[in-house]
């Protein structure tokens, strides 16, 4: 979306180098599972059940006897879906409406406004879970209801960066040329605006992922049998005390892939501030 | 001659940076003499800001001075931090370019004007506070009694330009120092501020180092003058000689760098290029590869700062023929 | 007066202060900054019309004006006789090639993400001026017409100077062949020495493209300098306007003669200890009644509290809106 010219590999801040390791290896998983799992990750194994972490099953095994390592590679197809698809229309839509709102300014941001501060009083969970439970659970009904609500954020992070970019005189350069409006907002501000923005969306898909598992634990994301971390810290909620594997691995899976996308978010807002 | 206020000889300030170390003022010496307004001119980089600020050693932390800055027999580079900090704001004070960002914005001006009487005066507080409105007087903004009790928000630029003026005259200072103090204000106000200036040293006695690019405020206002250039001195004397007879190519450029009446819509005498960056300061005369008297000798060696009589020197292999070349001014 | 190309008739412009809403439910009318307090100037085609005053006069606002940055509240701007407030569309597109501005500004009026390149090639191509083959032989000419090396193409604006980017914003303005350019304060951000390259530049290039030049600035020994003809600003109106050689050597306002003579002089044996003018700026918020100096001159009269004095002609295309008919030899002791 920005142009990042000439960056030497070397001079890559530290974060983004660690975050884009660990996304892009989460990425590999998520594409090709079946490579890695050295198990299928539905099949049973009645013989098998709650093992202990070993060396033929090194995250242990479940109470169906399901290899808990293969169901988190598994796992990393969903769960990367879900981080990109719960955020990704929500960055879009909200980054161009942000935008427009943003540019016009005027009554049409108080308007924004008001609905920025409607939808914030309630908690984004339960605005979540209001709509899926409405539209009835499932990933697709999960990507909605986020979007639904998420694309606020990302508009009125844009909204405000934009009004500090159409202030400075290349701007109003633009309207001098005699350049259309949708020129300047999309081919002039924007990119100097988007920033914060694409910081906030890796943050955001971190989060997409713990909420994916919200609702994967609360029945209402993935559904079982699908191996979904959410689902699998379920799966292990009444074993705690006897077999914590099922769900502490799924638990660490999720922790990484959201310190790589935090990373990668930290990374990224150094080496795009530093080409000012 | 009078014996020198202030003498600083071979100054250097280095910034030490993770990129390494940055010469901002490279072995600048120059005297100030009692009574006198000694102007220090450049443009941006030229060290001139630094050159003032290294006298208090008001830098930031990083910064390194060497060489020699003699006030009263004692040398300010060398002095203990508690000693200088008497001499800061007590003897010499400073003013800046930017008043609203100098003065403190949540504290009336009566309270950042008493507060200097109290750590430079043996005043009581209603001394003190006759001493506030005296001084708001000195400065020229009226109905003192009622502005003192104002933040500097409410003082309009060239107000609030005059209130800082009169926190820096409650120590009853020798010297000032004044950092382009009227860079940011409109002329008819430049031109009030100036004469403000001229006339607190005619009736207090005081020296003043004024710091500015502007050439025609040095012409205004200054008695000597020292032009700077990539952190070196290039040439100094009273103003009338270097106006009258720059010797050194970038002060001639300089002065035919500003349009003057009578040569309307001609082409300037421009100075080609651009200042130099501290990091990559060109070898031999920093400004040969702007000049257009340049030769071999100037690409290889540095012109050494050359006294040409008691007020006179300069820093330029073909000084005589640059002032061959004649000053632009009519 | 036949060659016209661009002229203002009695434009004003307000800008509302934001209020709380407390004091609008006071009952308290609408406050705002008197920018613009009917101005008319004519542009003659070819000359360098300057415009001058002192921060808050509104020169800045009546550039933007000018290039329809800013509607006027009333009155009108005229270019070649059509009102620039009715066009619409490609005439708008039109006007804004042929009338074109450059900024203050050398650090924000270029798009930071942008290469040159990117700057000059979208001009080119939105305004259709060159077919697409052509475009990189044209990006060259421009840059080699404001003295930049042809590598500044592939470079991004914080890789140049201060100077340099005024050159980028000349080449862009340069770009769509226009027939007036409005410089706002065009070299106020740059050093001296850089400064004279600039103007040496702008003189240049006005003779050898016949280019009709706005040019606006506080510095007056630069619009001297520049200008065929001076407007003097002063709180959204113009007190002054004429030849730049006869408002120069016999200013007829008190205004100019005070702003004449605050302005150091380049030489030390003309220096003056007379202050120029007394007092500041009044609130444009509140103007004041009657001459909007008054509150400053040393000359005022009764008549100048409360009767607005209109431009009136002084000889050879010399206006000034002052009620004396002369200034007296010298205006203060």
């Amino acid at each position: 979306m920005t142009a990042l010219p000439r960056i030497r590999l070397t001079r890559l801040p530290r974060p983004l180098i660690i975050g884009g390791t660990i996304l892009g290896i989460s990425l590999i998983l998520a594409l090709f599972p079946a490579a890695f799992a050295p198990y299928d990750p539905l099949a049973f194994d009645y013989g098998a059940l709650n093992q202990a972490p070993s060396m033929a099953h090194p995250f242990g095994t479940d109470n169906f006897g399901r290899d808990v390592l293969s169901r988190i590679i598994h796992a990393y197809r969903v769960d990367m879906q879900i981080a990109i698809f719960a955020t990704v229309f929500a960055f879009s839509f909200g980054t161009i409406i942000g935008a427009l709102v943003g540019y016009v300014g005027g009554r049409v941001e108080a308007l924004f406004g008001r609905l920025v501060d409607a939808i914030i009083t309630f908690p984004f969970l339960v605005l979540v879970i209001a709509i899926v439970s409405v539209l009835g659970p499932g990933l697709i009904n999960m990507y909605i209801a986020v979007s639904v609500v998420g694309w606020v954020f990302y508009a009125r992070i844009i909204a405000a960066e934009i009004k500090v970019q159409k202030r400075l005189d290349y701007a109003d350069a633009g309207r001098a040329m005699g350049y259309t409006h949708l020129r300047i907002i999309f081919r002039h501000l924007l990119p100097n605006a988007i920033t914060p923005a694409v910081v906030y969306w890796m943050t955001d898909m971190a989060l997409a992922i713990l909420l994916g598992s919200s609702l994967g634990y609360l029945g209402l994301g993935a559904q079982p049998p699908a191996a979904e971390w959410g689902v699998q810290i379920a799966d292990g909620k009444n074993f705690m005390s006897t077999a914590w594997w099922i769900s502490v691995f799924p638990g660490f899976a999720i922790i990484l892939t959201g310190l790589g996308f935090s990373l990668l978010g930290d990374g990224l807002a150094e080496v795009m501030r530093a080409r000012k | 001659m009078t014996a020198p206020l202030l003498s600083v000889q071979k100054l250097s300030t280095r910034f030490h940076t993770p990129r390494g170390v940055l010469t901002a003022v490279n072995e600048v010496s120059f005297d100030v003499r009692p009574g006198e307004i000694f102007g220090l001119v450049g443009e941006s980089g030229s060290g001139k800001s630094v050159t003032l600020r290294s006298l208090t050693r008001l830098l930031p932390y990083g910064a390194t001075i060497d060489g020699v800055v003699l006030w009263q027999g004692q040398d300010l580079v060398g002095m203990s931090d508690t000693a200088i900090r008497k001499v800061r704001g007590g003897q010499i004070s400073m003013i800046f370019q930017e008043p609203m960002t100098a003065l403190n914005p949540v504290l009336p001006i009566r309270v950042q004007i008493t507060e200097n009487l109290k750590a430079h005066t043996d005043l009581d507080s209603s001394g003190r506070a006759a001493r506030a409105r005296e001084l708001l007087d000195i400065v020229g903004i009226p109905d003192a009694a009622r502005r003192l009790d104002e933040y500097p928000h409410q003082f309009s630029g060239g107000m609030r330009q005059r209130a800082m003026i009169a926190i820096a005259l409650a120590s009853n200072p020798k010297l000032l120092l004044a950092d382009e103090p009227t860079t940011a204000l409109d002329v008819t106000i430049q031109d009030q501020i100036l004469n403000l200036l001229l006339d607190l040293r005619d009736d207090l006695g005081m020296s003043v180092v004024f710091v500015t690019h502007d050439l025609g405020v040095v012409a205004a206002t200054c008695d000597r003058m020292a032009v700077m250039y990539a952190g070196r001195i290039v040439e100094t004397g009273t103003v009338t000689d270097v106006f009258r007879g720059p010797m050194h190519a970038y002060t001639r450029g300089l002065l035919g760098s500003i349009p003057r009446s009578g040569t309307e819509r001609s082409m300037l005498l421009s100075i080609e290029g651009t200042p130099p960056g501290l990091a990559s300061i060109p070898n031999g005369c920093a400004f040969h590869p702007r000049c257009v008297f340049a030769s071999d000798i100037c690409r290889e060696k540095r012109p050494d700062l050359r006294p040409l009589g008691p007020d006179r020197a300069v820093a330029c292999h073909h000084s005589d023929a640059v002032l061959a070349a004649g000053s632009v001014l009519a | 007066m036949t060659n016209v190309i661009l002229s203002t008739t009695d434009i004003s412009k307000r800008f509302p202060v934001t209020q709380s809403v407390l004091s609008r439910l006071r009952g308290q009318h609408r406050l705002a900054v008197n920018a613009l307090n009917g101005v008319s100037l004519d542009i003659i085609k070819g000359e360098t019309l300057g415009i001058v005053g002192e921060s808050g006069c509104g020169k800045s606002t009546l550039a933007r004006c000018l290039v329809r940055l800013h509607d006027c509240d009333s009155g009108k701007v005229l270019f070649e006789g059509t009102d620039i407030g009715t066009l619409n569309g490609p005439a708008r597109r039109t006007f804004n090639r042929r009338v074109q501005m450059i900024f203050q500004d050398p650090y924000s009026s270029l798009n930071p993400r942008m290469t040159v390149r990117q700057i000059l090639a979208e001009a080119l191509s939105v305004h259709s001026m060159r077919p697409k083959a052509q475009i990189e032989t044209r990006i060259g000419e421009l840059l080699g017409l404001v003295r930049l090396p042809p590598d500044a193409a592939d470079k991004y604006p914080h890789e140049f100077s201060g100077g340099q980017r005024q050159r980028i914003g000349i080449a862009r303005a340069l770009s769509v062949e226009p027939e007036v350019l409005v410089a706002d304060e065009l070299v106020s951000a740059l050093d001296v020495s850089v400064q004279a390259q600039v103007v040496n530049l702008l003189l240049e290039l006005q003779d050898r493209l016949n280019l009709t030049v706005v040019f606006v600035a506080h510095d007056l020994r630069l619009v001297r300098h520049i200008s065929h003809r001076v407007a003097v600003m002063y709180l959204g109106k113009v007190v002054e306007y004429g030849p730049t050689s006869s408002i120069f050597a016999a200013p007829q306002h008190p205004y100019t003669d005070a702003l004449l003579r605050a302005a150091p002089e380049v030489d030390p044996s003309r220096r003056t200890r007379t202050v120029a003018a007394r007092g500041e700026l009044p609130s444009p918020i509140n103007l004041p009644k009657g001459c909007l100096f008054h509150t400053r001159c040393p000359l005022a009269m009764d008549r100048c509290r409360t009767e607005i004095p209109a431009l009136r002609p002084r000889g050879d295309g010399h206006l000034a809106a002052c009620h004396l008919d002369t200034l007296p030899a010298k205006a203060t002791p």
